[in-house]
């Protein structure tokens, strides 16, 4: 199977002279469509940063970076416009839903695919499709505040679809709910992996989803300490 | 789908109190543009109400409201033989420290000795509150008399009657005491001011120079002795004409200003000297009012706007982490920076317009300036809106993530 998400030997720091920090060094790793792959450590290991730099809102100082079969960083960006490269191929889940507050569960995942110039009531219309496959369509009015947090963070998968990415990234989505939601989380995860075949990186300290994934990384001061199959 | 008027909808107490308070702000700050207005019309409105289509007045002068004039009334007669001159008439401008003498008396004409009378028992009975009054003496069957009569008659041949202002809140038949004399109202006039906001009054020309002279005998004096061959009290202070309609006023003007010692001012002149001499402090004074005022609504926008900004710091971030243009982000603030403006503007203007005729000076408001206004609140809230845009510009996507 292709990589969808490809590092080589990327490289970041913050900071210069005393202060800096070297939050990542020497990472290469590869992401295969259809795969579910989890990234763990400890406090300040490095992977928050990494998803970043995946997500093309952190620059690396070093390596290549390849998304989709093409270069996006290489000694420079190779696009100029990110956030269409973002919008078209990645497909994001935070740790709190972020849904806008002022939109439905409808117009949130509605919202994502309008940016991509789907007219509005086509986009409507996905989005609901959507929010039935993610079991959360009687819920499709309802504003996130009225939302419990496994559904709220279901509507933000489905924003997280909306776009049919070949890349999906979260960061700790599991964090904010208890452990069977976090398992049907999981769950959905590794359907749309499978059905969409999308590459899906996921960031957590949740020890309660590690045998969920297809391959479990480690990190450990910025660099790569080891990888496990739980399956 | 619109995100600003979305997020609106979603806090729409909050935004309506805001435009509440903004409104209001507004609502003062149209006000000043509608009180100077008011001013720009006040004092255009004795010059006007007199319909003159030319102002004879001394030589060297802007009189008679803008500077002394001090002319003899035999000019008047000179004037009306002009060709072109269908009517003319001499006036006398003071304002006085009348007193509100006592309700209705009798209704008969009074002498010579009745004046002398009546300066008497005024001069024993001081009482009543104190008016001032803009006092215009005129010849009654000549140009100058007042624009409309709402009430009793215009002033006879007889001695010592007035028409009064509807304005100063006399009744009719009661009695104003002027430099000792009282005056009868036999007439109310439709509402006209002077330029400095004064009821107006109408008193024979007589009348008016006899007071003249009462109020001020050495100075009466002395022009009598500077007026040249005037008679003795013939001092008017201009002479207005009526022309016919296919006159040329400026040309008749021009005619006049051949003349030795005298002035001639076209009626547009007169409310060009008017608006420029008398209302230019008013203009300064209300302007800079309302310059503050507009400042210190930029500042409130602009402050509310960057608030509201920085209250969706974490939605702006998720929509740059999602993909969304910056045209999207900026449209978010500006509009709401719009609409927030709009809806305070239509707010203030509405209430305004609504108890605009309470107030103690007249508050004259036409489309063109509320049109204007509006346009530069739009102004005020694009140029407020930049530091909010400036924010949101600034937010990094990476702030979405994390807790
Ligand atoms: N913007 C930044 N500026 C400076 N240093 C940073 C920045 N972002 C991260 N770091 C540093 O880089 C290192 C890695 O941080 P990172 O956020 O990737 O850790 P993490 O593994 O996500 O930790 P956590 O589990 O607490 O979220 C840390 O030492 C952190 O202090
Ligand atoms: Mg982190």
């Amino acid at each position: 199977m292709s990589a969808l998400v490809a590092l080589q030997g990327i490289a970041k720091g913050f900071g210069a002279g005393e202060a800096r920090v070297q939050a990542l060094s020497d990472i290469t790793l590869s992401v295969a469509a259809g795969e579910v792959v989890g990234l763990r450590g400890p406090s300040g290991s490095g992977k928050s940063t990494l998803l970043n730099l995946v997500a093309c809102i952190l620059e690396p100082d070093e390596g290549i970076l390849r998304l989709a079969g093409e270069t996006v960083w290489q000694g420079r960006w190779a696009k100029a416009d990110l956030r269409a490269l973002r919008r078209r191929t990645i497909g994001f889940i935070f740790q709190f839903h972020n849904l806008l507050p002022f939109l439905d569960a409808t117009d949130n995942v509605a919202l994502a695919m309008t940016l991509n110039d789907v007219p509005l009531p086509e986009a409507r219309d996905r989005a609901r499709a959507l929010l039935d496959y993610l079991q959360i369509g009687r819920r499709a009015g309802a504003m996130p505040a009225k939302l419990s947090g496994g559904e709220a963070q279901r509507v933000a998968i489905a924003r997280a679809l909306a776009n049919r990415p070949h890349i999906i990234l979260a960061d700790e989505p599991t964090a904010a709910l208890d452990s069977e939601r976090a398992q049907v989380v999981m769950d959905l995860l590794r359907r749309v992996a499978r059905e969409q075949a999308a590459a899906v990186l996921v960031v957590t300290h949740d020890d309660k989803i590690f045998g969920r994934f297809d391959r479990l990384v480690s990190l450990r001061d910025g660099r790569i300490e080891g990888e496990m199959r739980p399956g | 789908m619109n995100l600003a008027l979305r997020d609106i909808r979603h806090n729409l107490g909050r935004f309506l109190l805001t435009c509440l308070g903004l409104g209001l702000l507004l609502g003062v700050a149209l006000a000043m543009v509608g009180i100077y207005g008011g001013v720009v019309e006040e004092a255009l409105s004795l010059a006007r109400g007199l319909r003159a289509d030319l102002w004879v007045v001394e030589g060297g002068s802007r009189g008679p409201f803008a500077e002394a004039s001090r002319i003899p009334g035999d000019v008047r007669e000179a004037v009306a033989r002009l060709p072109g001159v269908t009517a003319a008439g001499s006036l006398t401008f003071q304002t006085v420290e009348a007193r509100h003498a006592g309700g209705p008396g009798s209704g008969e004409i009074p002498s010579e000795e009745l004046v002398r009378e009546r300066a008497g028992e005024a001069g024993r009975q001081r009482s009543g509150a104190v008016l001032r009054l803009q006092v215009i003496g005129y010849e009654p069957d000549r140009p100058g008399g007042p624009p409309g009569i709402l009430e009793g008659r215009g002033i006879g041949r007889g001695r010592l009657e007035m028409v009064l202002d509807r304005g100063a809140g006399a009744p009719l038949g009661a009695m104003v005491e002027m430099a000792n004399i009282r005056y009868r109202v036999v007439g109310i006039s439709t509402r006209a001011v002077s330029t400095g906001g004064d009821p107006l009054a109408w008193i024979t020309l007589r009348d008016s120079q006899d007071l003249q002279f009462r109020l001020n005998p050495p100075a009466a004096r002395r022009a009598q002795q500077g007026g040249g061959g005037a008679l003795p009290q013939d001092t008017v202070n201009a002479v207005i004409a009526r022309l016919s309609p296919h006159a040329d006023p400026a040309s008749v003007a021009a005619e006049i200003r051949r003349w030795k010692h005298f002035a001639a001012l076209t009626a547009a002149e007169q409310e060009q000297v008017l608006t420029r001499s008398v209302v230019d402090r008013a203009r300064k004074q209300l302007g800079l009012f309302t310059t503050v005022l507009l400042l210190v609504s930029a500042v409130i926008v602009a402050l509310i706007i960057y608030t509201l900004t920085m209250d969706k710091m974490r939605e702006i971030a998720t929509l740059k982490l999602i993909g969304a243009p910056d045209s999207t982000i900026v449209a978010l603030v500006m509009q709401q920076a719009m609409l927030l403006g709009a809806v305070s503007f239509a707010g203030g203007a509405a209430l305004l317009l609504a108890v605009k005729d309470h107030f103690p000076r007249r508050v004259v408001l036409g489309p063109e300036e509320i049109a204007g206004f509006g346009l530069l609140v739009f102004v005020i809230c694009l140029f407020a809106s930049l530091l909010g845009v400036r924010y949101a510009l600034r937010v990094e996507p990476a702030q979405a993530l994390g807790g």
